[in-house]
């Protein structure tokens, strides 16, 4: 075998082994790597007593505000189960029904997820308030606009 | 086709060793005396007109309002440094098997940059993130892997100076940045693989489509050219003087060697 031909060789089977053991670290921690639960993961009959964090979208027509407190109230959903959140404190501007949120906190015992941060969670479209706009028009959905002169 | 800077080739040679001649620092010189006009030419006109794009002619977004001009450096910015890893690890791959000189300068060269444009994407996505998340970081998948790039770059980029003789430092620096390289699949899909705070990839260049409005697309684009011209001449400017350094080191060491 030439010299060049066994480096090469040498290398790619390095390469290879490290790869696999990535992957296979990877497929085994899995479940740890993510940053939030969706609510489908939780079992509503074993509630984690452990803080987490708790992502989706605020339902639709679910946020709610106390006039005294600074107290909010909506739920978390994933289009198959929802989860009652509550929030004391000023959320971020982007956060809104509809849209997707990342909250992290803890259940109560009444299975109220207790949240002490909330983050707003943006999806990877991008476009100018005007063809938001048309295409609220278009497809008479809710699109709301928040950024709009 | 004869270019005219190119050297005749001394020796008739097998196919290997007319591969060796493309990466010699004779071919170098000549080829980088066309890349690096036409390099700059491509940035003196994107990186005036993408910076006028990216501030003033293109809308602000529908949910972010202006914040959303950030993404004209940050996104560039993270395409250069994964595409520079990239160069680098394939660039590393030569060096340990066919050992072409050229190979090792160009990742030696290429090293800083790529490091300096991580902690661009870094920064910028930072500042992006509290007025669009509400924080300036979190642990999610796609910015710690983010963050071990930039560490895997500080790592190469030092252990490239780290021999006195230079070809050993680079050697030792290509292993590492070939082990490095298992990080930018996970960087890419990490997105998709786990949930993250980090929205998903608004353009796919496997089955080209985009999730960003036109108006916004033409300043990314020509960002992108200008930071990737931009690249192109620190990094070729780099190679150069490598081998300038190189030329004097053994020039010195004849001296030294008659004078004893």
């Amino acid at each position: 075998m030439k010299v060049k031909t066994f480096r090469l060789t040498l290398l790619l089977s390095a390469l290879a082994a490290a790869s696999s053991a990535v992957a296979l670290a990877l497929y085994i921690l899995g479940d740890q790597l993510v940053y939030y639960y969706v609510p489908s993961d939780i079992d509503p009959h074993q509630l984690p007593a452990r803080t987490l964090r708790l992502g989706g979208l605020v339902e639709e027509g679910s946020l709610t505000q106390h006039h005294d407190s600074e107290a909010l109230a909506f739920y978390i959903t994933d289009l198959k189960t929802r989860l009652p959140v509550v929030f004391r404190g000023i959320p971020p501007a982007l956060f809104q029904e509809g849209r997707g949120v990342v909250a992290e906190g803890r259940f109560r015992t009444d299975g109220t997820f207790q949240a002490s941060l909330i983050l707003a969670k943006h999806d990877e479209t991008y476009m100018p308030p005007y063809v938001a706009k048309s295409l609220q028009a278009q497809h008479d959905t809710p699109t709301d606009t928040p950024y709009d002169n | 086709m004869t270019m005219p800077h190119t050297p005749a080739r001394k020796k008739t040679a097998s196919p290997a060793a007319s591969l060796w001649h493309w990466f010699t620092p004779t071919y170098f010189r000549a080829v980088s005396g066309r890349v690096t006009p036409i390099a700059l030419v491509l940035l003196l006109v994107t990186l005036p007109t993408g910076l006028a794009y990216a501030f003033f002619l293109s809308p602000p977004d529908y949910l972010q309002g202006e914040t959303v001009r950030i993404m004209y450096i940050h996104v560039p910015s993270a395409w250069l440094a994964l595409a520079l890893y990239g160069a680098i690890a394939v660039a590393s791959g030569i060096t340990l098997t066919l050992k072409l000189p050229m190979a090792g300068h160009f990742a030696t060269a290429a090293s800083p940059v790529g490091a300096c444009f991580t902690a661009i994407a870094l920064i910028s996505g930072s500042l992006w993130g509290k007025p669009t998340w509400g924080t300036y970081w979190v642990w999610d998948a796609r910015l710690t892997s983010m963050l071990v790039l930039f560490f895997f770059y500080l790592a190469h980029s030092a252990m490239t100076q780290a021999f006195k003789q230079q070809e050993r430092g680079q050697q030792a620096a290509s292993i590492l940045a070939i082990v490095g390289a298992l990080n930018l699949p996970i960087i890419k899909w990490s997105v998709e693989w786990w949930h993250t705070l980090h929205q998903p990839e608004s353009i796919s260049f496997i089955n080209p489509s985009s999730h960003i409005d036109i108006s916004m697309l033409i300043p990314l684009g020509l960002m992108t050219v200008a930071l990737f011209s931009y690249a192109t001449i620190v990094i070729t400017a780099r190679m150069k003087l490598a081998i300038l350094q190189q030329k004097w080191q053994s020039l010195l060491y004849q001296k030294t060697r008659n004078r004893s």
